[in-house]
């Protein structure tokens, strides 16, 4: 039996020194113990049951916080920081976060769903309630008072009303461990914690919902912040990864001579289908990846014409079918329908393409501990997937996860880790790996493309009763979203693992879609089969808000479509079919202060020129949170271009913790939608992915952003927080398409809303 | 390989390196400067800038050989005795970014620009910007920082 080394706060904090603010690069000064560990030893994970898994509190007073969640650019470890000051009463800049380490930090599932604080920040403010309580008593000890006479100010306990009797967190905590037992439940995203110090009333905080300004911020822009791409380890090796012919080609022979006189170049790594070069620096790999000869057999066809396929998702028997929505009886009204409306939506593939392509370096000792730096947002999945990839135990696999570029869902940074994994077992020394920019935007996994059905019955006064709902949409989870398998990674499908792990996820109108109350309603999800079972460079993932943005294009457009066939105005007509105030608050708030004018759409335009002017809104609801949006747009009728040129939009997740980052997120999630809606579309041949950069993957630039941008934070403190990652992204490509109506009467029902498509449009109805 | 001769943040360093590698490999990996980094390889999108005379500059695009005798500056290098350019300042203040990987392209690009028009219309502040990608959409925190940054004396007031 291998000796286990368990890592205790204590130590851990201990050993670190003065070193945990940010990341050290001097990463065994940290973490002296887990990188001396020696051969046959395993590393632990801390138990959530332990209070100080979570937090302990130093010598100084700083209070170092450990959490398996990972910040991806949103701020939520800025909120987390205030979460704990809030609960503890320490200034939030006394809070130091451990973020998304597997030796260090409880398994809280990584990011998923918009639910870092909705639940992930559960067990941190549990915890910090109980090492109050825990502290509290210890001061009541010390200072033989009451715990009911003591008041925290700072991180220093004193006698109410005698400021002259006090002890400090940092004198308490050094007389004792933080150690006790909390009741545990959940798992993953649900992992939570509980003792018998309680958090406070919201109406007590005086840190959660402040402005606090994100810590990360000022070292990034200063040019101190340390990405997973910047980690160095001494014998550091670079390596790259060659791609197959397209989807299907087999590996047949390498000329390894191809590459030989770069200098740096060390050795061609070949494992089945996968193929990688490592060198002793990076452009001597990039060079080698681009010199080395590699014969592949022909690709198979495994995908249609790009042209075909909205004609192949309809045509193709479905794989799995589900109903997710039945309320009265939708196929009788329609069929007795004074007048029906009919219209179909189709949303492309799109591809996470984050701004670096992923980045991982690994640290391969199939015979010791083997630690992997990656920037996935699901650490603790990584753990376990990249153990079964090098058939070793789960506790000899340490993932740090460090900040990539973005993430939005599971984008690559997966895959690459485990192509750094493979490239350093075959070399026995740390690889680093960056993939090229095509390796990410082509072969990386992409957000499935989607259809949608719909149809509604108006009866006789023009009332609409029933909604119907299909969707025929490739799987959200042909890449399963949790990435805890071998066969999950595209390298190791490559080598030969195959992927058991997809999911059939449907594109569905259900209990994530908005609350309209129409009397009949019956929705179904369809799944599509994907089109190649292992390796594919069209396989689907998890992009931001898992067809959300495609499914609500749809239904968002077609409450227009309802409303303009029924003659009501489109705000009227949704708050007429809504009984959920919070759902009725954020239309009503963002009609108003866009100054919403209230009538029918299409707007009857008798402007002159090129450039017609309209308003539309969208409605999203996901987890809990509601965000009503109107856009209004510009849109040129000779190209068929759409520029927005602003937007005003109603958010609210309950209780707010920071709304400065809450505000900057929604804003950045609105230009991302901008681009998703108007510019993004994954492009393919039969055998390949042909969107391999930013020219032929367009997405926003700095002309696309609107002229002014509002945000309204509708804040409920006596609600719990749900999520802020997705839901704005949610209903922007519907409010964008319902302005386009609005402004020239087309009505676009294919994503995204490129020119061509708009002119198309126009030309089918000619000028109004 | 051969040595060459390349002045960053202020600093001449001998680098023994290819003089066909770019600029931004030698910068990471030779110099150990690591804020400009890679994004696309192709000239796309920015997130490599540097500054080489004071022009936003592609380091993926630029060779050593023809990197040598310029002066080049870093992100990192606009920091003054550990004071922030004003320019940073100004993207601090308004809390833009959201990853921040982009932001070598938009930090610099701004400051070239301020540099040689310090009070840019909104139409010559996108016309700037244009060939930069951010992709987590920050670019209205961007632009404020660039509004700010370009009216110090109306903001002190």
């Amino acid at each position: 039996m291998a000796p286990k080394i368990e890592i205790t706060r204590r130590e851990f904090v201990k050993d670190a020194g003065g070193l945990l603010i940010g990341f050290s690069l001097a990463d065994a000064a940290v973490f002296p113990r887990v990188l001396s560990a020696a051969a046959g030893e395993t590393i632990t994970a801390p138990s959530p049951s332990r209070l100080d898994s979570w937090l302990h509190i130093d010598k100084e007073g700083l209070v170092h916080v450990f959490t398996g969640k990972p910040e991806i650019g949103m701020g939520v470890g800025t909120a987390y920081s205030q979460i704990v000051a809030e609960e503890l009463d320490v200034p939030v800049n006394r809070v130091v976060l451990v973020m998304g380490d597997t030796a260090t930090t409880a398994n809280q599932g990584g990011v998923g769903g918009s639910t870092s604080i909705m639940l992930g920040a559960k067990p941190l403010r549990n915890a910090s309630a109980n090492a109050r309580y825990l502290l509290t008593q210890m001061a009541s000890k010390r200072l033989g008072v009451s715990v009911d006479d003591l008041e925290v100010k700072e991180g220093v306990v004193r006698v109410k009303g005698d400021a002259s009797k006090s002890v400090s967190y940092a004198e308490l905590a050094g007389s004792g461990d933080l150690n006790d037992t909390l009741k545990v439940s959940g798992t993953g995203f649900g992992l939570n914690v509980e003792g018998p110090g309680k958090p406070k009333d919201p109406s007590a905080y005086t840190i959660v919902g402040k402005p606090v300004p994100r810590e990360d911020l000022p070292p990034k822009i200063l040019g101190h912040f340390k990405y997973v791409t910047d980690v160095r380890v001494p014998g550091m090796l670079h390596g790259r990864v060659i791609r197959p012919s397209g989807v299907g080609g087999a590996f047949v022979s390498v000329d390894e001579n191809s590459a030989k006189a770069i200098p740096g170049f060390v050795r061609t790594v070949v494992k089945g289908n996968f193929v990688g070069v490592v060198a002793e620096n990076e452009w001597a790999a990039i060079q080698a990846a681009k010199a080395l000869r590699v014969t592949w057999t022909a690709p198979k066809q495994a995908f249609p014409e790009q042209r075909d396929l909205y004609a192949h998702m309809r045509s193709t028997p479905v794989k799995a079918s589900k109903e997710t929505l039945k309320r009265g009886d939708a196929a009788g009204a329609l069929a007795g329908a004074a007048k029906k409306v009919q219209a179909s939506y189709e949303f492309p593939f799109q591809s996470h393409a984050t701004m670096g392509p992923g980045c991982a370096l690994a640290d391969v000792h199939t015979d010791g501990i083997t630690t992997v730096w990656s920037g996935g947002q699901k650490p603790h999945e990584l753990q376990k997937g990249y153990a079964e990839l090098l058939r070793v135990p789960l506790d000899t696999v340490r993932v740090i996860w460090m900040e990539d570029a973005g993430s939005y869902g599971r984008p690559g940074f997966e895959d690459t880790g485990a192509d750094a994994v493979l490239l350093s077992e075959a070399v026995g020394k740390p690889v680093r790996v960056q993939w090229m920019r095509e390796d990410m935007t082509a072969w990386g996994a992409k957000g499935p493309a989607v259809i949608c059905d719909l149809a509604a019955a108006l009866d006789a006064q023009g009332e609409a009763t029933a909604v119907q709902f299909t969707s025929r949409a490739f799987s959200g989870g042909e890449t399963y979203f949790r990435p805890g398998d071998a066969g999950n990674y595209l390298g190791a499908q490559l080598t030969g693992i195959p992927n058991t792990t997809g999911i059939d996820e449907f594109a569905q109108w259900g209990a994530e879609s908005a609350p309209y109350t129409f009397q009949n309603v019956h929705a179904m999800a369809h799944v599509v089969p994907a089109f190649y079972d292992s390796a594919s460079p069209l396989r689907t993932t998890h992009l931001r808000d898992p067809e959300g943005p495609a499914t609500s294009f749809a239904t968002e457009s077609f409450m227009d479509e309802i409303a303009a066939a029924a003659g009501v105005d489109p705000v009227e007509f949704r708050l007429k079919h809504l009984d959920e105030p919070r759902a009725k608050a954020v239309l009503t708030a963002a009609a108003q202060k866009a100054g919403w004018d209230t009538r029918p759409s299409p707007k009857k335009s008798t402007a002159a020129g090129d450039i017609a002017k309209g308003r539309g809104i969208g409605l999203s609801t996901r987890n809990g949170t509601y965000v009503g949006t109107v856009a209004e747009v510009d849109v040129n009728r000779k190209t068929g271009a759409v520029r927005v040129t602003r937007f005003v939009c109603a958010h609210d997740c309950g209780l707010i913790i920071n709304p400065l980052a809450l505000r900057t997120t929604i804003e950045a999630n609105l230009i991302q939608s901008i681009s998703r809606s108007l510019k993004e579309e994954v492009t393919f041949d039969r055998s390949n992915v042909t969107s391999v950069d930013w020219v032929t993957y367009p997405v926003a630039r700095a002309s696309d952003v609107p002229d002014r941008v509002e945000v309204i934070l509708i804040n409920h403190p006596e609600l719990p927080s749900s999520g802020a990652g997705e839901p704005s992204s949610r209903a922007i490509a519907a409010a964008i398409a319902n302005a386009v109506f609005d402004a020239t009467g087309a009505r676009v029902r294919q994503a995204p809303l490129t020119p061509a498509r708009v002119k198309a449009a126009l030309d089918g109805i000619g000028r109004v | 390989m051969s040595a060459a001769s390349l002045k960053v943040n202020g600093r001449v360093h001998t680098v023994d390196a290819d003089p066909k590698c770019p600029l931004l490999y030698v910068l990471r990996d030779n110099l150990g400067m690591l804020n400009p980094r890679f994004g696309c390889g192709v000239g796309q999108c920015g997130a490599c800038t540097v500054l080489v005379d004071n022009h936003a500059v592609r380091s993926c695009q630029l060779t050593l050989a023809n990197a040598a005798g310029k002066e080049i500056v870093t992100l990192e290098g606009l920091e003054t005795n550990g004071k922030p350019h004003p320019v940073q300042a100004a993207f601090i203040a308004e809390e833009t970014f959201q990853c921040g990987y982009c932001l070598n392209g938009w930090v610099l690009t701004a400051k070239a620009l301020l540099d040689t028009n310090p009070h840019p219309t909104d139409s010559e502040m996108r016309r700037a910007f244009e060939s930069l990608v951010c992709r987590c959409g920050s670019h209205v925190g961007i632009f404020a920082a660039v509004r700010r940054a370009s009216e110090p004396a109306k903001r002190s007031a």
